[in-house]
């Protein structure tokens, strides 16, 4: 926790925005990237430096790499060149960030975050601004510059919020993408993105496990669901023939609350007998080279389709993340594909050709779950999430970036007696950010998660007041790591949980014992009361 | 300053055109070369910068969804808002651009004693909207002064912008529209401090050009009358490649057509852009359907991955250790085949 108190003061933004000078400040910012991480990753520029040292150890020819940089960019991303151009600066997207909301920052409005960039963009790339300088909006690159775009770059989460409001459909994710990109050719990059992408491009997961400490998880995580059924439940890994790959974020299986919702992923699949395995390999659904480069996220998510390939599986299921769903959904197949040796997913239980998948092969959780759902093939006793009042946190990139919207509402629904919703305004493409997203959920830059988190906890203390709620499900793997603590600072007594946490408990399985606790081993309220009978929620 | 900067620049044409009409060669120089050499700049340099933007690839398939994705056949996608077929993408980007429908989504937020309220803000969109089809109008109005006869449609347009019939000449209400409208945008653009703060001089310059092009032409209209027979004429004579100088054209005029022509020869090189660019937003014109149709990346290289066989034999012992299945043989190497 910061030493003093967060607190949220508008303030109308005041100076002259082209002035590049940055303050780094200890909990606004973060540190930067290992040398050993880069050099692993084979990126340009290690060094031993932070971003309060005034000599950040550039290469010499610094400013010729970003130029060239920007002039490659500009050539292979409309995106790009479109929104340099096109912007009217008309403060649409100014109070839609939740940075901006809650730091008052004036240069964390996506307009003047886009500005920093398109400055220099018009000074070196436009006619107007080669000849009218700084009258045509143009700005001069230099080092304060760098340090600013390093500032702002690595405070944005690249949620896209702005997106949706802009009248152009400017997207600031993609501003702030080439922003990082353009860093990292000069190596001005960050710990918490790039030791994470150095871990899985080498162990295959975020966190660094490797193979037989991923073993040691998921068998743990096997167990205990076990202890909670009463059933055998095994968990295959690597093993070839399966039908489905099944891949899930690191986080899943090494930290909580995700670890709950893992262990409603494994009964379902023990209940509905699925032919699956998880890979150690591609031990990881996320994506953190999503964070550095387009390069990076490619070379991460490659090893999603090697996989299923070396396996003989037929197609792909995924677990709950939010950005692996955004790489999973509009950059795997284009990046790795095409998977012509994958079959187009049908489920085993239902019937159903997941036809929207019908290239990519890849099914998400919630989609597979809600069809089990709608076609009456789960048993569920929603009771047993009675302790629970539940809202539902729409994770960023699922809702603008896919539009899955209404799957893990219909599954909170059969399995929670009570769901309510957040206000309008802050909810499906609308969903506020977690404030720590696109890599920036550590706790070095705790004060700005904080005020980025606020617009959303907010939101979640209007309806604890209005409704008792107690728990926000999501399906971020970021989410549930940093919301936690978000939330305690904000609004205490709410916790975070999965969508699949809520599934597992109320899912009524073949066999089972009767369950006295849920899968957090809290005390069932309905523990006296007889369980069982068909649900209600069998049928939509 | 930027905003001052801007008006100053409008009242320099304005001066720059009634200097000019007072000797023969300004003359030509407003009447002739500068037409001629705007509309050249503008049709060549907004051409350009659209193929220069539809010749950059879209290597990845990036939709903003606003809305329900379609996947399980029972749950209603949101067809517009996230369409995912080429219907779909068209009336998305027909809203957008005739209704400006992103813009209608706005809010505002603020600040009340320690809680973030999001309460309706309608007026930018209202304001916008009114402005661009105020504008459309206007322009449409205009071509009455380069066709000879008359097309009914413009003369049809007309009474319905003169509906009310008020005043003579009769009031157009798109002279209203655009007056009100624009005046909003730019007291917008000083009130509003988030506004006011990320405003650069090209931000004024094109609102200021556009009122002193409005107020020069409604001070024609209602005040100053000028010669309009002369003035189609002249519009006629220009249309037709056969320019005449008319000497009877009033300095109202001149600074009228000096302020167009500026405006068309600034266009390319300005935001003013963002009319040809909204169609070409890749978060905007594609369906969201990723997943069912693979979206190919011109450029797509290969790239430098950690192969299963390295990874099995970085872990080779890790694994054996565990009881986890290898590809490669009990002495580690990997099997040929």
């Amino acid at each position: 926790m910061p030493e003093k108190l967060v607190q949220i003061e508008p303030k109308p933004p005041r100076g002259d925005w082209r002035n590049p000078k940055v303050e780094f400040r200890k909990g606004a910012m973060c540190y930067s990237a290992a040398a050993k991480n880069l050099t692993y990753l084979g990126l340009p520029n290690a060094r031993a430096w932070q971003p309060t040292d005034s000599d950040w150890k550039l290469p010499p020819d610094w400013k010729q790499i970003i130029l060239n940089g920007m002039k490659d960019r500009l050539g292979k991303y409309r995106s790009f060149r479109l929104f340099m151009d096109i912007c009217v600066r008309c403060g649409a997207c100014a109070d839609k960030c939740h940075f901006y909301l809650g730091s008052a920052d004036p240069k964390n409005m996506p307009v003047a975050r886009a500005e920093l960039i398109r400055s220099v963009y018009r000074r070196y790339f436009t006619l107007t601004g080669r000849l009218f300088g700084s009258l045509a909006g143009g700005r001069e690159l230099t080092e304060d510059v760098i340090k600013e775009w390093f500032y702002y770059f690595y405070q944005c989460t690249e949620c896209r919020r702005c997106s949706v409001f802009c009248p152009y459909g400017i997207d600031t994710a993609e501003i702030t993408m080439m922003g990082r990109e353009l860093l990292n050719l000069i190596g001005c990059n960050i710990n918490w993105v790039l030791e994470p992408a150095a871990n899985c491009f080498r162990t295959g997961n975020h966190l660094g496990i490797q193979p037989h400490g991923f073993k040691d998880s998921i068998d743990f995580a096997a167990g205990e669901a076990a202890e909670i059924t009463g059933l055998d439940i095994e968990v295959p890994i690597n093993r070839k023939g399966a039908e489905i790959l099944f891949v899930m974020p690191s986080a899943d299986y090494f930290a909580t609350p995700h670890y709950y919702t893992l262990l409603g992923y494994l009964m379902l699949f023990r209940e509905i007998g699925l032919d699956y395995t998880v890979s150690a390999y591609a031990s990881e659904g996320g994506n953190f080279g999503f964070f550095s480069s387009h390069e990076m996220m490619k070379r991460l998510n490659a090893k999603i389709y090697d996989e299923a390939k070396r396996l003989g599986v037929k197609w792909i299921l995924g677990g709950e993340c939010g950005h692996m769903w955004r790489v999973l959904h509009q950059y795997m197949d284009t990046m790795n594909g095409p998977a012509d040796f994958l079959e187009v997913p049908v489920s085993p239980v239902t019937g159903t050709v997941f036809e929207h998948a019908r290239s990519t092969k890849m099914v998400h959780i919630c989609e597979f779950t809600a069809d089990l759902i709608h076609h009456g093939k789960l048993k569920l006793d929603p009771r047993r999430n009675d302790h629970w009042n539940v809202t539902y946190h729409d994770s960023c990139n699922p809702a603008r970036g896919m539009g899955l919207l209404e799957e893990p509402r219909y599954i909170l629904n059969h399995v929670s007696r009570n769901f309510h919703e957040m206000p309008e305004n802050t909810i499906r493409e609308q969903t506020f950010c977690c404030g720590s997203g696109a890599g920036l959920g550590t706790d070095e830059n705790l004060e700005t998660r904080l005020r980025g988190g606020f617009p959303r906890a907010n939101a979640v203390k209007y309806v604890k007041q209005k409704y008792g709620v107690n728990l926000l499900t999501c399906i971020c793997a970021i989410d549930k790591a940093t919301l936690p603590t978000l939330l305690e600072y904000w609004v205490p007594g709410v916790e975070v949980g999965g969508v699949h946490e809520l599934l597992g408990n109320a899912l009524v399985m073949t066999g089972e014992k009767e369950r006295t606790t849920d899968l957090r081993g809290e005390p069932l309220a309905t523990a006296e009361a007889p369980v069982g009978g068909e649900s209600e929620a069998a049928h939509a | 300053m930027n905003a001052l900067y801007s008006v100053l620049v409008v009242l320099a044409l304005v001066l720059a055109a009634l200097a000019g009409g007072r000797i023969e060669a300004g003359r030509a120089v407003l009447m002739l070369a500068v037409p001629y050499t705007a509309l050249t700049i503008f049709l060549v340099g907004f051409c350009a910068r659209v193929l220069r933007w539809a010749w950059v690839p879209v290597p990845f398939h990036i939709p903003t969804t606003c809305g329900q994705q379609k996947a399980l056949s029972w749950i209603r996608p949101s067809k517009v808002d996230n369409p995912s077929t080429r219907w779909g993408v068209f009336v998305r980007m027909a809203a957008e651009v005739l209704l400006f429908r992103s813009l209608f989504r706005n809010n505002r937020a603020r600040m009340a004693e320690k809680r973030l309220i999001l309460g309706e803000s309608k007026y930018l969109w209202l304001g916008a909207l009114a402005f661009h089809w105020a504008l459309l109008l206007i322009l449409l109005r205009h071509l009455r002064l380069f066709i000879e006869p008359v097309p009914a449609w413009i003369d049809g347009l007309e009474r319905l912008d003169s509906f009310f019939q008020i005043g003579a000449p009769q009031l157009y209400l798109s002279d209203v529209i655009l007056l009100v409208a624009l005046s909003y945008l730019i007291l917008r653009r000083f009130r509003d401090p988030a506004v006011r703060f990320i405003s650069l001089f090209t931000d004024y310059f094109a609102l200021f050009l556009l009122l002193g092009i409005a107020v020069s032409g409604v001070l024609m209209r209602y005040y100053v009358r000028v010669d309009i027979l002369s003035v189609k004429q002249f519009a006629l004579s220009l249309a037709a490649f056969r320019p005449v100088d008319l000497s009877t054209l009033s300095p109202l005029f001149l600074a009228h057509l000096l302020l167009v022509c500026t405006l068309a020869a600034y266009f390319p090189f300005s935001k003013l852009m963002h009319m040809g660019g909204v169609f070409l937003s890749p978060t905007r014109n594609l369906a969201n359907d990723s997943r069912r149709r693979r979206h190919i990346n011109p450029w797509n290289y290969p790239v430098k991955k950690h192969t299963y066989a390295e990874w099995e034999e970085e872990f080779h012992d890790k694994l054996q250790a565990a009881g986890m299945p290898l590809e490669a043989d009990d002495a580690g190497k990997a099997r040929t085949n």
